[in-house]
């Protein structure tokens, strides 16, 4: 089974409770928290890379929590038309989801590597990467 | 005996459509295979191509006269301005230019999203662009203001002078300190975090004519998508040899080239506007030229290969910026595009900010042409000078 990007949110009074320890203790799953943010009005965010076999329990005991679950549908991708593969995100990608083919040296981007750090964003000189949701 | 061919032989076999042409990417492996003096023998033009940020480029613009006329003492264009201390209607417009209201790196770091290089690239994709004009008015040119849209079919001349393009050889750049650092060299993550390279290598035009036995004045190339000339030495033209503290030969660096153009037969793709998070605003050109194999010595150079091309590793934190001499030692192009180095003691991975794949496409299109019959080689009015020159680079005293 392929890891689910979901992007959790949590009110302010579940914020400080430890949550995602009972993924793992109760339902067995194997999660990779790709970000997580808590606003100063103690509101939490988390996007949360989840599998495992009990994922659809482990989905409802959030719920039961009070956690609100969507999809992560937000992305970077790269306007390929814009790219001139100079390489400049290359050694600035953190998970290396962009990165230069060898020998022809034209930049990939692997999207399925990408946690959304956004830097790519920033650095391209053309701007060749946008964000969608 | 040693192949000895003139610039009117070449041209000849490229007008009967017989000429020989490799880009110098494929010479190198020629070379490997058979060696130079056969290569010289079988060859008669290498190509070699950049496609990299280029900030010492402009436009010259002359927009025709309106009704009635003004003579113009400011201009913008899409609210970059340009320079207009010349005749009434022409202007220069800088690939660094800013709006005026550009925040710069007050929240650092800045974006710089558009300056002269935008407009100049949005010019040549024939989109309208704002011109805005002011004036101290005169009796001739009574006009005091002007407010338009022009496109580049509109206006008279385009000319794309740049005082400074197509660098030699360039710096290695990495950061020493321990914050993240934003330069044109890119975004450098501290404590050796990455390492920038900016060149074509192997592809690069003046590493491949190290000592200007063909490049000069006149010399015709791929500029911007369509043709261009050498107009002059660019500025900073220090041409020499690198050197370690023992006297080690690391290849050549420190040329440059003015060029100079039509805008108007140029293209988009060649020509894009480049923003450097940190930094500044810039362009990114294209350039492409032709080395004509006249002899032996010619091939040698034009066919050495990225394992034997060096840039110099250099600390951009303070090194570069407190104009400290020295540098952290040598390290080939190979190493470089391999996507790591080893920099006191530690493994580093590189990126380049000039692209490889762009370049390949620059020397096999200026093959394509030549081979087509399509673009004869011109033996330069007066060769560039070279490191046998002696040409010593000033620095700026600031006097107290």
């Amino acid at each position: 089974m392929s890891p689910k990007k979901i992007v959790l949110r949590f009110s302010a009074n579940i914020s400080d409770k430890p949550i995602i320890y009972n993924l793992v203790k109760d339902y067995n799953l194997i999660f990779n928290i790709i970000k997580a943010h808590v606003n100063p009005q103690k509101e939490g965010t988390m996007v949360l890379e989840l599998y495992g076999e009990k994922y659809e329990e482990g989905l409802e005991y959030l719920e039961g929590q009070g956690v609100k679950i969507q999809p992560l549908t937000e992305e970077v991708t790269r306007n390929e038309n814009r790219c001139t593969s100079c390489g400049a995100c290359t050694a600035i990608c953190p998970t290396g989801a962009l990165h230069l083919e060898r020998p022809s040296m034209e930049v990939r981007f692997d999207s399925d590597s990408c946690v959304l750090c956004q830097l790519c964003l920033k650095v391209c000189p053309v701007r060749a990467m946008e964000v969608r949701f | 005996m040693a192949i000895e061919r003139t610039y009117a032989e070449i041209n000849e076999k490229i007008r009967a459509g017989r000429a020989v042409v490799l880009t110098a990417e494929e010479v190198v492996a020629l070379v490997a295979e058979k060696g130079v003096a056969e290569a010289a023998r079988q060859v008669d033009v290498v190509t070699t191509g950049t496609f990299s940020p280029m900030c010492s480029s402009g436009l010259f613009l002359n927009f025709g006269h309106a009704k009635p006329r003004i003579r113009m003492q400011k201009v913008r264009l899409n609210g970059v301005p340009a320079y207009t201390g010349i005749a009434a209607v022409d202007a220069y417009l800088g690939a660094t230019e800013l709006p005026e209201d550009d925040p710069c790196n007050s929240n650092y770091p800045g974006e710089f999203r558009y300056g002269g290089g935008h407009v100049i690239q949005d010019l040549v994709a024939h989109k309208p662009v704002r011109l805005e004009a002011l004036s101290y008015g005169t009796d001739c040119y009574p006009r005091r203001e002007l407010d338009t849209t022009i496109t580049l079919d509109e206006i008279n001349e385009a000319t794309l002078f740049n005082p400074r393009n197509a660098y030699q050889n360039y710096n290695c750049a990495v950061n020493l300190s321990s914050r993240t650092i934003y330069t044109y060299m890119g975004m450098l993550k501290p404590g050796l975090g990455n390492a920038h390279y900016s060149s074509a290598g192997q592809l690069s035009p003046l590493l491949k004519d190290p000592e200007f036995l063909t490049i000069g004045m006149g010399t015709r190339i791929f500029l911007g998508g369509g043709v261009g000339y050498v107009a002059w030495h660019g500025t900073q033209h220090f041409p020499g040899v690198q050197t370690d503290a023992d006297g080690k030969n690391y290849g050549p660096a420190g040329g440059t080239l003015a060029v100079i153009g039509d805008l108007k037969q140029m293209s988009p793709e060649w020509l894009v506007g480049t923003s450097y998070l940190g930094y500044g605003a810039t362009l990114t050109v294209g350039i492409g030229i032709p080395i004509p194999i006249l002899n032996e010595e010619v091939m040698r150079f034009a066919s050495v290969s990225d394992h034997d091309l060096y840039a110099p590793v250099v600390d951009y934190s303070e090194a570069y910026g407190q104009r400290i001499p020295g540098n952290l030692g040598y390290t080939s192009y190979a190493e470089l595009k391999s996507g790591k180095i080893v920099i006191n003691g530690k493994e580093i991975p590189t990126a380049p900010l000039s692209s490889y794949p762009r370049a390949r496409e620059i020397a096999s299109t200026l093959k394509e042409w030549i081979t087509k019959g399509a673009f004869n080689l011109t033996e330069p009015v007066k060769l560039l000078p070279s490191h046998k020159d002696g040409i010593k680079a000033n620095v700026l005293d600031v006097k107290a």
